[in-house]
């Protein structure tokens, strides 16, 4: 049951972020919206590798053979480079939002619409 | 050393690029020679592949991490482990020319872009461009495949927003990035789906457990539209225009060998991942193909209508790239739509596998002619200062080469003989049209307007009286700048000429690596 409201939390994460990335105007926002999105693509596969009641995959630590329940390590070994890809890509995109206030003094798209056509 | 060929193509020029601050501090002159000793490097190494995997038709297997590079599965084991990576036809065919539009783009870049103490992260940049290239070319793992699906857009992104003093490149390489952030999170979700059902990341385990469940078409739905979107199909084009006219021109004419690479993903992933060959599948191949098809008529037809009206002459070639992109979705998708159809594969040799022939000729030409047309936009700008095609006149008393090379593209792409356009674009049009001819003749009539809105380029910008007041740089042109166009003449020269052994020796080695019924 507890696997069903973790999937349930991760359709709603996906979801929110979607949402917000489609309808929020601030860049920042964006940038944050974002990040949800990528939590919840990280539970995703948090929740694929874990199993109630597991111990960690170290077989020095296991139980005997019969009771063993081991957490999968490869999922959790995958979203930790995906944390770190998600980390460049924020610090990228915030660069990115910073360097567009100097030149354009807004993080506003609405304000921002201007910027695409040249004189 | 020529088993651990693979991984040394992905590894030298991912190293060389962390390397490259060091080679600095020695001055600028060495640094440039180690940068193109790098780029030859991995063509030479790309090149050498050729004849093992396009002529005598093997796969390359490399396992990461194993006692000995071949052994694919681990003893006692009944499915792979490790990271593989495989090299087939069609995984060569595309890394063999994002190497080439690589080389090209540096020296393009030269003395193109300034030497102002940037120009350091620029190289950094480009070299791991052409490693998420590569990497995602060669690899046989969905997550890898996710890796370097990240390590090209963040590069590419940095890349756009090369010239962060202006307006307008910042904003385009936040869009780009978002985009593809956007893309490569719902990819991950694709690959957590079908990670969640086989256990496993490699795609010939996954292919051959495959059990066509309703997950496994989310799955496929999920990794398929963020590719497309990452290639610029037309629903999902909104990000061409803005990203391609904003980045400096070689960075352009490597953006589109990159939105090529999501293209070959969009088909390794419909035929290595979930394609099956015998008749009792439920994805349903034609419904794939069809939807396949849309996307690529679409892209056609919007691309080029917007392209018309545009008087950016970057955000017009931009246009261009997204109509040029449908061409190949049309070519692949018909093949896609009659692959493992009831009839035992006949409509597909009958017609489906000429049209996949003429799709794949049509990405490497594009790579080609899309590359040099921007390059050829690079000096445009560079002679007028500015990108609007109104205040550009009389080119052609100046830069006799770049006006060569302009026509050169202008033909190739237009689909007039004798440039590689022209054989593509053909073979596209007669196998489409035993299929559908209605699809074939939107595709002659996007090709003419494409010849349309280029003559008015060549026209406005060329041709005409020549004005030395608007000129904002009189200097000749730097070697490098015309080395890149020279190289990309000859390849489109040489590719319009002799066709045939092109898809004799390189496309039909990049069939018979995605299809499995010849």
């Amino acid at each position: 049951m507890t696997d069903f409201f973790l999937y349930v939390t991760v359709v709603l994460l996906v979801f929110f972020g979607l949402s917000a990335v489609l309808f929020k105007r601030n860049l920042i926002k964006i940038v944050i919206a974002l990040n949800i999105l990528e939590a919840g693509v990280n539970l995703f596969f948090i929740v694929l590798a874990y199993r109630p009641e597991g111990t960690a995959p170290i077989f020095t630590l296991a139980p005997e053979l019969e009771k063993l329940r081991m957490v999968l390590p490869t999922p959790q070994a995958l979203i930790l480079t995906n944390i770190v890809i998600g980390f460049a890509t924020t610090a990228l995109m915030l660069v990115f939002a910073v360097f567009i206030y100097r030149n354009n003094g807004t993080l506003d798209i609405r304000n921002l619409k201007g910027v695409e056509d040249h004189d | 050393m020529t088993e651990h060929l693979p991984v040394l193509i992905i590894a030298v020029p991912l190293l060389a690029a962390f390397v490259l601050p060091i080679v600095r501090i020695l001055g600028v002159i060495p640094r440039d020679i180690f940068v193109f000793s790098v780029f030859i490097a991995v063509n030479v190494m790309l090149m050498s592949l050729i004849p093992d995997i396009c002529i005598y038709n093997k796969t390359l297997h490399y396992v990461l991490g194993a006692a000995s590079p071949s052994t694919l599965t681990p003893e006692g084991l009944a499915f792979p482990i490790r990271i593989v990576l495989k090299i087939d036809g069609f995984s060569l065919l595309m890394a063999v020319f994002s190497a080439i539009v690589g080389l090209v783009g540096f020296l393009y870049s030269h003395k193109f872009v300034p030497e102002d103490g940037r120009k350091n992260y620029y190289v950094i940049l480009l070299l791991l461009m052409l490693v998420g290239m590569i990497g995602l070319e060669f690899t046989n793992d969905l997550f890898n495949f996710f890796v370097f699906l990240e390590i090209l857009s963040i590069s590419c992104a940095a890349l756009v927003a090369f010239r962060t003093n202006q307006k307008h490149p910042p904003y385009a390489g936040y869009k780009y990035l978002l985009v593809s952030s956007l893309a490569t999170s719902f990819f991950l979700l694709g690959v957590g789906l079908c990670y969640a059902q086989y256990g496993s990341f490699n795609m010939d385990y996954i292919n051959r457990m495959l059990n066509h469940s309703l997950l496994d078409r989310v799955a496929l739905v999920f990794m398929i539209i963020p590719l497309a979107m990452k290639a610029g199909a037309v629903p999902m084009h909104m990000w061409v225009a803005d990203t391609y006219s904003e980045a400096p021109a070689p960075v352009t004419a490597m953006l589109v060998t990159a939105s090529q690479a999501s293209l070959y993903g969009v088909f390794r992933l419909s035929f290595t991942l979930f394609g099956n060959s015998t008749a009792n599948i439920s994805i349903n191949y034609h419904t794939l193909g069809w939807i396949i098809i849309i996307l690529g008529v679409l892209s056609m037809f919007i691309g080029v209508t917007m392209a018309l009206v545009q008087h950016d002459v970057k955000r017009l070639m931009a246009f261009h790239s997204v109509s040029q992109t449908g061409y190949m979705l049309l070519g692949v998708g018909v093949g896609i739509a009659v692959y493992a159809g009831h009839d035992g594969g006949a409509a597909f040799h009958q017609y489906g596998k000429l049209a996949m022939t003429g799709g794949i000729f049509h990405i490497i030409n594009n790579s080609m002619y899309k590359g040099l047309l921007f390059l050829t936009a690079g000096v445009m700008v560079r002679r007028f200062g500015t990108a609007n095609l109104d205040r550009m006149i009389g080119m052609a008393h100046r830069d006799v080469f770049t006006t060569i090379a302009f026509i050169v593209g202008a033909l190739a792409i237009a689909g007039i003989p004798p440039f590689s356009g022209f054989a593509s674009k053909l073979i596209i049009f007669e196998s489409v049209y035993h299929f559908n001819p209605f699809l074939s003749v939107i595709a002659m009539f996007v090709s003419v307007l494409t010849l349309a809105s280029f003559l008015k380029v060549f026209y406005g910008a060329f041709l005409g009286p020549e004005r030395k007041d608007l000129l904002v740089d009189n200097n000749p042109l730097p070697h490098g700048m015309t080395a890149g166009m020279g190289i990309m003449c000859l390849f489109i020269l040489i590719m319009g000429i002799a066709p045939e052994a092109v898809i004799k020796y390189l496309i039909d080695p990049a069939i018979a690596g995605l299809v499995k019924i010849l």
